[in-house]
């Protein structure tokens, strides 16, 4: 095919749209499996609860799913706390979370999704709202409201995340779990507490993925299962912990998305996709942004 | 004499107690007959369970309404059913336990190409009939003489599936010469576009575009802007429920520049995506199985939607249930009238009956090819337009679709180019 301006144009803005909504699906995976090694496989179940809640808020009273999970963001912060709890006295303080640890986040996976069909039923539920037909034209360059919309907010959640890491003594706290638990007990904090509201901190992203991804698709209860091995690609490639890295990642798999499907097939893109993972882990074990 | 009259009295009155006594035991008997049981896998989790969960339910229907006439040959009717999660690798294991483990009677088939075609080496191995529910053109890799299928393709199920986009696409003046044909990498998809490809070669059009793309696809622009590049007449789609949505709202917000497009999208057949597109779909090509324009053609459909719409809205599922729920009622009806007219349960005996009679069904009725599909085709093309918002009352009366084929059901002709059908 014939690569016009406009194509490649299109592509890498497409490409870029979805590396974001790629993103905020990733950077909770990035925080729980990569800064704390919680392997928590559930991660798409709370993206998908995260989608119902932002619908049944737009279903019965028309507000808008991202503005809608911004605000409830709070109860998925609770949700992860008391999970990280059950999961840490049953688990982890046993130093037994490696595999009933992983046994455990996919019967929650499972619970989760029974739940959901047992409440909504197995229909294909969406969400209405004032952007979601709206499609701004730049010339031939195309930026539909359904994506842009999450992409924003997402951008601005990931570097939120990252600021908040970076700049706060509890983010700190958050890179120094990662790294050496014995030296924080020293300095005095408690690493269970840390991890804690960091898991946390990972669900809350969950639920704001939810509303993204139940503006852009209509979602079902086991759609979720399609995205396991998506962020934990994204998170690997971006580097394990690193956030910067986990945006970055999601962008790359994104725009090479985009253009596989426009100039070589659609078929293609996953292989594309994932082969550009094992090169990088090839050449760069830690991944683009890891340590 | 008393004893004379007593004796007269009971004289008249013994033949009624015989009578009494033979109802009586009779009804006994039907409760000592052991129940019919009939299994299948259905799809309850998964992408299609929202199918799945409306087939359910209209067999359900089916079963109470025949339980409530006594059954079948005097036994009550029960079901074994398992859900397959929408995975074929479940399918050959879930039937052999319906088989071995709970002995089930008969067996019918869960919803779609995907779970039919892993079941098809077990039923032949066993030499069953296996009565199926919209599987599109699965016989044709078994050629299985004891297969049926109830949907409405025809006995070139992927060519009858297909022709009336292309009828209808050959009525434009000038005639179209180009198409890209695109559709998700799953079986449904790969076997539509294998009809289509069969009218594009008999028609002579130029294909300038054929892929397919993964079902999980997140962002359909740039597949939509790649079909675009290549500036055909005619866009064939085959597609699935999510898939589906994705093309509608891709091809809307790249703008879409072709004459005629759809054709084989799953999905906007049910009420979750005409609420979810509304005026999206105006323009679309499509197919359907019923729409309110023609319900003066299936009178007895009215009374049976009556009765799915009620139960459908409790159980969140599809509460129009104008695609798929009619076809399961009407397949049951199927197995009900062979089982009654052979008296029996025998494989081969119903497999003969039913190639060598109709049916009298919901859906109207009902005779199969030698290969077990239908033998008339009866697939409609259709035309969205004029749907304003996305309530879901609109698509309760006529005045949205406009049935471009077949003939006998025709209400309109084709609006094109699609983007002037979209206004």
């Amino acid at each position: 095919m014939e690569a016009s301006t406009a194509l490649v144009i299109n592509a890498i803005i497409a490409g870029l749209l979805l590396g974001g909504f790629y993103a905020a699906v990733s950077v909770g995976v990035s925080i729980s499996f990569g800064m704390l090694d919680v392997v928590n496989i559930a991660h798409p179940a709370f993206i998908i609860l995260g989608s119902y809640v932002a619908y049944i808020v737009n279903d019965r009273f028309g507000f808008d799913p991202i503005v809608v999970s911004l605000v409830l963001s709070p109860l998925f912060f609770a949700l992860g706390m008391a999970l990280y709890r059950i999961y840490y006295l049953c688990f982890e303080k046993r130093g037994q979370e490696s595999l009933r640890g992983l046994a455990f986040f996919f019967g929650i996976l499972f619970i989760t999704e029974v739940l959901l069909v047992l409440i909504f039923g197995v229909d294909y539920r969406s969400v209405g709202t004032v952007y979601g037909d709206v499609t701004w034209r730049a010339g031939p360059v195309d930026f539909p409201m359904r994506l842009v919309v999450p992409f924003l907010v997402s951008v601005a959640m990931v570097v939120g995340v990252q600021l908040f890491l970076t700049h706060t003594f509890f983010g700190r706290a958050v890179l120094a779990v990662a790294q050496d638990q014995l030296a924080l007990r020293l300095m005095g904090v408690n690493p269970v507490r840390v991890k804690e509201l960091a898991f946390a901190l990972s669900i809350a992203t969950a639920g704001v993925a939810g509303a993204f991804l139940i503006v852009i698709q209509p979602v079902q209860p086991s759609i979720g299962r399609e995205y396991i091995g998506l962020v934990f690609a994204v998170c690997v490639l971006g580097g394990m912990g690193s956030i910067w890295g986990t945006l970055i990642g999601a962008l790359v798999l994104g725009i090479a998305e985009s253009f596989t499907s426009t100039f070589f097939g659609p078929s293609w893109a996953p292989a594309v996709s994932f082969g550009l993972l094992l090169a990088t882990l090839a050449f760069r074990p830690s991944g683009l942004m890891g340590r | 004499m008393p004893g004379k009259h007593v004796l007269s009295i009971l004289g008249r009155l013994l033949p009624a107690f015989a009578l009494a006594f033979t109802f009586a035991g009779g009804a006994f008997a039907q409760q000592q007959q052991p129940p019919l049981k009939i299994g299948f896998g259905m799809s309850l989790t998964g992408p299609l369970a929202g199918n799945g969960k409306a087939a359910l339910i209209s067999m359900e229907i089916w079963k109470d309404d025949v339980n409530t006439k006594g059954g079948i040959l005097g036994r009550k009717v029960e079901f074994v059913y398992y859900d397959d999660q929408t995975s074929p690798a479940t399918v050959p294991g879930l039937y052999t336990k319906l088989l071995d483990v709970d002995k089930v009677d008969l067996v019918v088939s869960g919803y779609g190409t995907a779970v039919i075609a892993p079941a098809m080496p077990l039923m032949m191995q066993r030499n069953l009939m296996f009565m199926t529910l919209f599987g599109l053109n699965v016989n044709s890799k078994f050629n299985y003489d004891r297969y049926f299928q109830i949907m409405p393709a025809g006995p070139e199920p992927a060519v009858g599936w297909t022709r009336g986009f292309f009828e209808a696409a050959m009525t434009m003046n000038p005639k179209p010469r180009t198409i890209a044909l695109v559709g998700a990498d799953a079986e449904y998809p790969h076997l539509a576009l294998e009809g289509a490809r069969v009218h594009v070669k008999r028609l002579g059009l130029k294909v300038v575009y054929d892929k397919s793309y993964p079902p999980n696809t997140t962002d359909y622009s740039p597949i939509v802007r790649a079909i675009q590049a290549t500036n055909p007449d005619l866009v064939y789609l085959a597609s699935y429920p999510p898939d589906s949505a994705g093309m509608v709202r891709a091809v809307n917000e790249v703008g879409l520049k072709t004459r005629m497009f759809g054709g084989g999208l799953v999905g906007p057949q049910f009420a979750a995506l005409k609420t979810a597109l509304g005026p999206l779909l105006n323009g679309v090509v499509n197919y359907e199985l019923y729409t309110p324009e023609l319900s003066g053609k299936f009178p007895f459909l009215e009374e049976f939607l009556k009765k799915y719409q009620a139960r459908a809205m409790k159980e969140g599922v599809d509460p129009l249930g104008y695609y798929l729920p009619p076809y399961a009622y009407a397949m049951m009806q199927v197995l009900d009238q062979a089982i009654t007219a052979t008296k029996g349960l025998d494989s081969a005996k119903l497999a003969e009956y039913m190639h060598t009679h109709t049916f009298d069904t919901f859906v109207g009725k009902v005779g199969f090819a030698k290969n077990g599909e239908w033998a008339e085709p009866r697939v409609m093309m259709v035309q969205y337009g004029g749907v304003k918002g996305n309530s879901i009352d609109q698509w309760k009366q006529p005045g949205i679709v406009t049935v471009l084929d077949p003939g006998p059901y025709k209400t309109g002709s084709v609006r094109a180019p699609f983007q002037d059908a979209k206004n």
